[in-house]
């Protein structure tokens, strides 16, 4: 029998890391911005496969990296919210608990299996004026080794996280009107895409978390909304 | 499967999901019964009713229930949206009916946020006579949910409706159809006053002339309640999604409804 060779504790870590980073790396990114009337997520996305989906009335979900990971675990989002919202109440279904056990589930599945997702994540959540304490919107990032972080009026996944990082940083502004944010999204998109075709109104994947309306919060923009809202 | 809050369930049903993962969550009316329940102290809602007119589908309900001969609520709601195209009345025993819509908006707001697209029409009703059939256990004791469903089909174009029986039983409705305790009072108003290709008006004003028969013969079934400004519930459904007639629109007709009934005086003279 031959012994298998030992690899430290760290040396896995790090490959697994590097492994799950390249694997995020290689995929487009995705914005999500707070703007005067709620949270606008945005993705470059070519394909009808959603990056972006509804999780409950006031909570959004954004995926970047291996599409079948990232929408196993929006679907599993969906299943913990609308399972809370029954036995609970509509009101309990909270991002940050969303967020959190993503973080545990992630980081579950970094630690114990050999090959880590190779996604990231946003949980976006639109505040409510008419409950008290609920009233300030949340953004959270979660890596694929479960590491969260909260966010406050923008956050970037993806490939080009750092280079969209510093473009919003030195231009965005709260309190934006939708257009505008729309707009500098949209800037920062075509920016981490340079050198490649083009970001076009096409080829976006936009919804939006609406403050102001009642009920559900999420909507989708139309690519014809879009083209209206970006002027392309 | 590496990734995991825990569940197994992989489907796109609510319900599937509950009964999979939380059962104890999932309402079990039948066992309450064999536990020596007795249906008549349970609230019940009366009367609603569905029909079709020219931009799609009204449904209304009163707004009594009763428990045996006592009022439980005077203001319950019985018409409840499922989504922005659906919508369902319910008759019965009120606290299993309104769960059983509670947990139907949920199963297809489950549905069109795990898929991505929103169930058929076809397949909503499917899903809730499904639901119904689940209860049959209950019904048989005694505990009867007996709803209408009633939506507009973007596919087809047209309000359409069902009926269901306790076996969960769907019959897709023509023209009208009521249920409840004055189910039968306000199927026979409709019959009369109906008119498919009405406008919103006239459509309104046959569902307040059914509601208002069906309180008039049926003791359990609430009507207009003028004293209370209480107002039956009337809802549109067409393609432009769901609204709900205003009580002011309401207390319009329904006035005008009894003065043209009013008689100079009444009961027999002795």
């Amino acid at each position: 029998m031959t012994m298998p060779f030992y690899v430290s504790p760290e040396q896995v870590m790090q490959d697994k890391a590097e492994y799950a980073r390249k694997g995020v790396s290689r995929g487009k990114s995705s914005v999500t911005l707070e703007y005067d009337s709620g949270v606008l997520l945005m993705a470059e996305n070519p394909s009808s496969l959603s990056k972006i989906g509804e999780i409950y009335d006031r909570i959004a979900f954004a995926g970047v990296g291996k599409f079948s990971e990232f929408d196993q675990l929006r679907k599993l989002g969906v299943r913990y919210a609308d399972t809370r919202g029954y036995a609970y109440s509509r009101d309990d279904v909270r991002a940050k608990a969303l967020a959190n056990a993503y973080s545990q589930a992630m980081g579950e599945v970094f630690t114990r299996e050999m090959k880590p997702l190779e996604v990231e994540v946003i949980v976006a959540e639109v505040g409510d004026d008419t409950l008290a304490g609920h009233e300030s919107n949340a953004i959270y990032r979660v890596q694929f080794d479960g590491s969260i972080s909260d966010h406050e009026g923008f956050c970037v996944i993806g490939g080009a996280a750092e280079e969209l990082g510093s473009l919003l940083r030195s231009d965005y502004r709260p309190g934006l009107p939708l257009k505008e944010a729309l707009q500098l999204g949209y800037r920062a998109l075509q920016r981490a895409a340079a050198g490649e075709p083009n970001v076009t109104s096409d080829n976006l994947e936009v919804c939006l978390l609406e403050r102001n309306r009642v009920g559900r919060k999420f909507r989708r923009l139309s690519t014809d909304t879009l083209r209206e809202l970006l002027g392309t | 499967m590496p990734i995991s809050f825990g569940g197994r369930y992989r489907g796109s049903s609510f319900t599937g999901l509950l009964a999979s993962e939380d059962e104890q969550l999932l309402p079990d009316w039948g066992q309450l019964c064999q536990a020596g329940l007795d249906p008549d102290r349970v609230p019940h809602g009366t009367t609603v009713l569905a029909f079709k007119f020219c931009d799609g589908v009204i449904v209304a309900g009163d707004r009594l229930a009763t428990e045996g001969h006592r009022v439980a609520s005077r203001d319950i709601e019985k018409v409840l949206a499922t989504d922005g195209y659906s919508l369902v009345a319910i008759a019965g025993a009120a606290g299993p009916a309104l769960e059983m819509a509670r947990l139907m908006r949920i199963e297809l707001e489950h549905y069109e946020k795990i898929e991505g697209e929103s169930l058929e029409l076809d397949g909503k009703a499917n899903r809730l006579s499904q639901m119904i059939r689940a209860n049959l256990p209950a019904a048989m004791q005694g505990l009867v949910v007996v709803p209408l469903f009633a939506g507009y089909d973007r596919r087809r174009r047209q309000g359409r409706l069902w009926k269901f029986d306790v076996t969960g039983g769907r019959y897709e409705e023509t023209d009208y159809e009521a249920t409840g305790s004055g189910g039968l009072y306000a199927r026979e108003s409709m019959k009369k006053y109906h008119d498919p290709a009405a406008s919103r008006d006239a459509g309104l004003r046959c569902a307040i002339q059914a509601l208002s028969d069906a309180a008039d013969e049926d003791r359990a079934t609430g009507g207009v309640d003028l004293e209370r400004g209480i107002y039956p519930v009337v809802n549109f459904c067409t393609a432009e999604g769901i609204d709900r007639a205003a009580d002011a629109e309401i207390d319009r007709i329904y006035r005008e409804i009894l003065a043209a009934r009013r008689r100079p005086s009444g009961g027999v003279r002795r």
